[in-house]
């Protein structure tokens, strides 16, 4: 136990802006994840694989000489697609079943992805440079990377941009009235089937944007998907499913609580933290639950 | 129904036919010696798995064309059983029985990484089948008592002592202030072990300890510390993603830290992904092509980086080249033997003591090679952002000026 990052102020600071700046691009794949779980009812174990996925977009246009940044806007496009194949090909077939069946499917998914990047892309670990340099604060006594800013002004921009679409487009009427009651709408002329697929279509391009700027900000690797798909599970479990500012809060707060883990415990326990949070609030809500005398469908 | 049965009569006799002829393809058979070696080619350790492989068929082609092993008064040439272990410890251990229960091969070639190699070890021990590795440095490998265990490389702990002994030489013969960074498996934890010797002997001070998880991605907290503290030294170690995540967080941080000292820089290619934010960079390498060590079938390194180039497309990491240093390991060792019964194979492998392009090999007791030093080469660029690594330590074979300390960002 360490307690640095408290005796000195700037520490602090330091700690809690790179928490949230970490946290704005949790949220954004975890609402993601929120949306398809809550339209299908399906737990995605392979969304920290897309978000690979997404990553390695930007970095082959790096390497191409086009600058990372705009693998936002073409990383999203191409998973959008990658993301309807998916469900066509797997996800339509385990859609209306068990939880359990569709956390399988998802699972497979998942290290199928792995194996075809390792081939694909080797085991290597690679990034993206943006070249945006630095930001100094409080007599340069408080650095920010420029990359990050980006990184969380990106994904605000981004989950601003999905809440409108949500609202005001038809097809993000369409899909919010799956969510609410999928044999109704489809009563109603929903053809949900195509809302499904644009449903995991959107989710797979939120993590294209999310890994081009895991790209640009941290490194990328075949293997490094999972801890980005137990942090988004555990930003949708605080916050619950439909509550946008919820996910945003429960990811920043979650970004934060990483950082001070990582100071106080020690880097090695950065991971293990969330993962005994998780279980914590897994086992609060239990017991807040059982007190209730209610049941969750 | 028919057709049926004669498909499964056709496969039952293929299957016969195959299970017989692997147990006699195997062993010393005809004019050929049958290594078996389980190797990295899916998987977390693929791409030095890959180098690993190159490294061997490299040495396996060159030995087998300048007329292969002489063992009383025959020629016999070099094979190898490859199967993948999917950089997997428990997989690996598995393939080390098959190859020598079912395979029937009765001398080994190590795996790529410390961890896979110490599933095996315990296999080929139980076998007393020789093992020559050329990627498994971990210090715990050589203080089990091993037998048939040799490692043409260094032990871990050796990769910064240099480092450490070279900044307190700098400090005027002062022990220094040491930050250190290190991934928790196996290898770095061997490393660690050995600053920690270093700096014990030196009288210098460890302010930061940290450790880093296996999904390491972020190590800002680290910096800030070391931003805070300013040490003299900061080492770090978690193979490439490590170097890779350290550099790029330094340069955005603009961590000003008099000298770094790091492992994995080559594998992590990093000069070529970070161009002119590595420079200055210290990094712990058992080889590097511009050694002047010699031998008869690679010649020096320069040629061995050539020759490598022209077959395989890229300059070779080290970990290629003290694959194919195994290999010339054999070659010597059953020549001297001058048989394929494994306890004379195995005395004269302890015995070995020869020099090759790699560098000097010599085994201890405990079978880690200790007539090799490591070398720390820099990271050097120039105006136009070209980037070399150039030997810096030991200064026997040095090839440029150490530059210390590390100039601020500020003065870049």
């Amino acid at each position: 136990m360490d307690f640095m990052v408290f005796q000195y102020p700037m520490i602090t600071i330091q700690a809690c802006l790179d928490g949230i700046l970490l946290g704005v691009l949790f949220a954004l794949i975890a609402y993601g994840m929120a949306l398809q779980w809550g339209v299908m009812n399906i737990i995605n174990i392979a969304q920290g694989d897309l978000v690979i996925l997404g990553g390695y977009i930007a970095y082959f246009m790096y390497l191409y000489g086009i600058h990372p940044a705009w693998g936002v806007i073409v990383s999203p496009i191409i998973m959008y697609f990658v993301g309807v194949g998916i469900y066509k090909l797997v996800i339509n077939k385990v859609v209306d079943r068990d939880l359990f069946i569709s956390i399988l499917a998802t699972f497979g998914i998942s290290i199928l992805f792995m194996q075809l990047m390792n081939f694909a892309f080797g085991a290597d670990v690679v990034l993206a440079n943006s070249g945006y340099g630095t930001t100094f604060l409080f007599d340069s006594n408080v650095v920010l990377p420029n990359s990050k800013i980006f990184s969380a002004v990106v994904s605000i921009v981004f989950a601003i941009c999905l809440v409108i679409y949500m609202k005001k487009s038809k097809l993000g009427r369409a899909i919010r009235a799956t969510a609410q009651n999928a044999r109704a709408a489809k009563i109603l002329g929903v053809d949900t089937e195509k809302v499904y697929a644009a449903t995991f279509g959107i989710n797979a391009a939120l993590c294209g944007v999310a890994g081009a700027l895991i790209s640009i900000t941290f490194t990328i690797h075949p293997y490094m998907g999972l801890p980005y798909t137990i942090r988004s599970f555990m930003i949708v479990i605080v916050a619950g499913l439909g509550n946008l500012p919820g996910v945003a809060m429960s990811g920043m707060g979650l970004g934060v609580f990483e950082e001070f883990a990582d100071y106080i415990l020690g880097t090695e326990f950065r991971i293990g933290s969330v993962f005994l949070l998780l279980v914590l609030i897994l086992v609060y809500r239990r017991f807040k639950l059982s007190r209730k005398r209610e049941y969750l469908k | 129904m028919k057709i049926n049965k004669i498909i499964l009569s056709f496969v039952s006799a293929v299957a016969i036919l195959l299970s017989s002829s692997v147990v006699s393809f195997a062993k010393v058979v005809g004019d050929k010696i049958v290594l078996g070696a389980a190797i990295s080619l899916t998987g977390k350790y693929s791409s030095n798995g890959v180098h690993t492989q190159n490294g061997y068929n490299m040495a396996v082609d060159r030995i087998n064309s300048m007329g292969g092993v002489k063992v009383g008064g025959k020629t016999y040439k070099f094979e190898i059983i490859y199967y993948d272990d999917e950089s997997n410890p428990k997989r690996a251990a598995q393939l080390a029985e098959r190859l020598i229960s079912q395979d029937g091969v009765e001398f080994m070639l190590g795996p790529y990484s410390s961890g896979l190699t110490k599933a095996i070890a315990p296999v080929t021990e139980k076998y007393g089948v020789p093992m020559v590795e050329a990627n498994g440095a971990s210090r715990s490998l050589f203080t089990k008592g091993y037998k048939y265990l040799f490692a043409v490389l260094a032990p871990a702990n050796l990769y910064l002592d240099v480092a450490i002994r070279t900044a307190v030489e700098l400090n005027g013969g002062k022990g220094v202030r040491i930050a250190q960074a290190f991934e928790q498996d196996a290898f770095s934890q061997d490393v660690r072990l050995g600053i920690l010797d270093a700096a014990k002997e030196t009288g210098s001070e460890i302010i930061i300890d940290d450790k880093l998880p296996k999904e390491l991605n972020d190590m800002a907290a680290t910096l800030v510390k070391v931003k805070q503290m300013k040490p003299d030294v900061l080492v770090v170690s978690g193979h490439t993603k490590g170097a890779l995540t350290a550099i790029r967080q330094i340069a955005e941080m603009k961590v000003d830290v008099p000298m770094l000292a790091m492992t994995h820089c080559d594998a992590a290619k990093l000069s070529k992904q970070h161009g002119k934010n590595s420079q200055y960079a210290l990094c712990a390498s058992q080889w590097h092509k511009t050694l002047t060590y010699k031998d008869n079938f690679f010649k020096d390194g320069m040629t061995y980086a050539a020759d490598f180039q022209k077959e395989f497309g890229y300059d070779p990491p080290y970990q290629s080249a003290e694959s194919s240093a195994a290999l010339l390991v054999f070659k010597d060792a059953f020549e001297r033997a001058n048989s394929f019964d494994q306890k004379k194979v195995r005395d004269a492998l302890a015995a070995t003591n020869m020099q090759t392009f790699y560098g000097n090999i010599k085994f201890a007791p405990g079978g880690q090679n200790v007539d090799k030093p490591m070398v720390l080469f820099q990271v050097m660029c120039d105006g136009a952002g070209k980037c070399e690594n150039k030997v810096v330590a030991p200064l026997k074979w040095a090839s440029a000026k150490l530059i210390h300390p590390i100039p601020k960002w500020s003065d870049r």
